[in-house]
């Protein structure tokens, strides 16, 4: 294609652009402010880069920058165990998401044809509805003197109201009610598509029902599990209303950290470098989700 | 094929069903509820949506939240659809990866990230934080949603009818207008719905990217939420959920139509 007119490269170009500069550009500040010093100022931190001083200027902005915050970071313990506990919490919900969206997107699939848009338009529904709003519903049901407790108490299941609100337990019943339709749509996509004489010729050739089902329709639903366990095990991690809303002070969420250090302890600087340390862990999944993703639109 | 729905099938689909629409239906229930305390039935009533019209603050809110959802989703939608044909149609340019990545993290980017490093930015560049920069902000993750919807529909779309176009005579640009255009537009009126709730529905990027004076709809029911369940926002959410909800449906009808037509 080198026969490109200045239109179509405007067309490449406007986005592209815009991505850079919103969106990666960003980051490099985010880095740079990681490696300066929490200063009383506007805007908090030091070294400014001062441009009227020319080179020395900038020669001293790259002196004054340092690792200070990393090493803060690595010493005090808060820090490491809320990234752990983050990274387990968001594979504990994506696995119990995986198990629970399985079911249903397997049922949507076998499901009779004629009905099949209005399911997956009742799935997709709550998702378009806000997410905040979804999280603060829970809220009245998972309270000490909530429905939940209400209605377990009236039925004799318990004699002491349960505490589900404010701990780690909420946090999941959280997550995975907030992405399950992302888990559902994907695994529904690659299972829609399935042959089903894959199956018939599995049963023909002697296997059952339940082998068939593990060796024929959960390898090849593989692609939709795996784009469902990263939409939801990603954006997991850095999760920030549900832990706040829901969790309590045991609850250690990296995300939740990030807003306090911001927003309650105004440090800057600390709060870049636990952005820096979150975007490295999830490089790594993210680039995989892309991968996978671009390949998913050449193949399919 | 109908008779593989099993009672297993059956089950997961009401459980699930219901475990999606229970909470939801919970909320709107108790927003009818005359007792101020949210998990006591006192009676049917509609005095808390009333409370909510005499609250300037949350009309305020919902002033400023309307006005960025519609302008970010219609420059998302732009940018994302401009981005999507550079993906599927523009076959290779230099910095493709990147570009492609730069579509894609956003879509599982945690939001205190985005909000964090936008907000950096806008700060470095000197930039008063307000409605501007939540729309600048919305925009940018807009169209990374908007940009993966159309793209799913034009990779469907065979390349071979725009060529066509252009071997009749047609510039680029008309084959884009006549041929693609009509196409697609079911996918560009997804996106743009897609990026309007989004936008409606974002706290965590609205509250690093706003300034004094612009407080959307969400931050004001984060700050009431925090402070505990109260019925007036269990009227709000109703009403969210159910102005989103017939939206909606309403754009599937419209898309079921144009499907039938086309």
């Amino acid at each position: 294609m080198n026969t490109r007119t200045p239109g179509q490269r405007l067309l490449i170009a406007l986005p592209y652009l815009w991505l850079l500069v919103l969106f990666l550009a960003p980051f490099l500040i985010v880095l740079k402010i990681s490696l300066s010093d929490l200063a009383v100022s506007r805007p908090p931190y030091t070294p400014q880069i001062d441009l009227s001083e020319g080179w020395a200027g900038l020669k001293d902005f790259f002196a004054n920058l340092d690792f200070e915050n990393y090493i803060f970071l690595a010493e005090d313990s808060l820090y490491i165990n809320a990234y752990l506990s983050s990274l387990k919490i968001a594979a504990v919900s994506t696995f119990i998401t995986l198990l629970i969206g399985y079911a249903i997107a397997y049922a949507l699939a076998r499901a009779p044809r004629r009905w099949r848009p209005t399911l997956v338009m009742l799935v997709i529904l709550p998702f378009w509805t806000s997410f905040l709003i979804r999280v603060y519903a829970w809220i009245g049901i998972l309270k000490t003197e909530g429905l939940l407790n209400q209605a377990l108490l009236s039925i004799g299941l318990i004699a002491e109201p349960l505490q589900i609100m404010n701990t780690t337990t909420a946090v999941y019943i959280g997550i995975v009610y907030s992405y399950l339709p992302f888990m559902i749509l994907p695994i529904y996509a690659t299972l829609e598509k399935m042959d089903e004489s894959l199956l018939e010729a599995a049963a023909d050739l002697g296997s059952s029902r339940f082998a068939a089902f593990f060796l024929v329709t959960l390898p090849l639903s593989l692609p939709g599990i795996i784009a469902g366990c990263f939409l939801v095990f990603i954006p997991a991690i850095g999760e920030f209303v549900i832990p706040d809303l829901l969790g309590g002070s045991d609850t250690l969420m990296i995300g939740k950290t990030l807003w306090v250090e911001f927003f309650n302890n105004r440090d800057w600087p600390l709060a870049s470098a636990v952005a820096t340390l979150l975007l490295l862990l999830l490089i790594v999944p993210i680039v995989l989700f892309q991968r996978q993703q671009m390949k998913q639109e050449i193949g399919g | 094929m109908t008779n593989r729905f099993s009672w297993f099938s059956a089950t997961s689909l009401t459980l699930g069903m219901a475990f999606l629409y229970l909470p939801i239906l919970i909320l709107v229930v108790y927003s009818f509820n005359e007792s101020r305390l949210v998990t006591v039935w006192g009676g049917f009533s509609t005095k808390w949506y009333g409370e909510l019209f005499r609250n300037e603050a949350f009309l305020d809110a919902a002033w400023v939240t309307l006005r960025v959802a519609l302008i970010s989703a219609t420059v998302a939608t732009l940018l994302g659809t401009l981005a999507a044909y550079a993906l599927v149609r523009a076959g290779k340019f230099r910095g493709r990866t990147l570009f492609s990545g730069m579509i894609y993290a956003p879509l599982v980017m945690p939001e205190v990230i985005t909000g964090l490093s936008l907000l950096l930015l806008f700060i470095s560049i000197g930039m008063d934080r307000g409605i501007t920069t939540i729309i600048l902000a919305h925009i940018t993750f807009g169209m990374c949603f908007a940009s993966v919807v159309v793209s799913s529909r034009l990779v469907a779309f065979d390349a071979s009818l725009e060529e066509a176009a252009c071997d009749l005579g047609c510039t680029p640009v008309q084959a884009f207008f006549y041929v693609t255009l009509p196409v697609i537009a079911p996918a560009i009126v997804a996106a743009w719905l897609l990026a309007f709730t989004l936008s409606l529905d974002d706290l965590v990027i609205a509250s690093f990217t706003s300034g004094p004076g612009a407080t959307t709809l969400p931050m004001k029911i984060y700050s009431q939420v925090r402070l505990g369940v109260t019925p007036e926002i269990n009227a709000l959410s109703t009403l969210l959920i159910g102005f989103v909800s017939i939206g909606v449906i309403l754009a599937s009808l419209a898309g079921k139509r144009a499907a039938v037509e086309t």
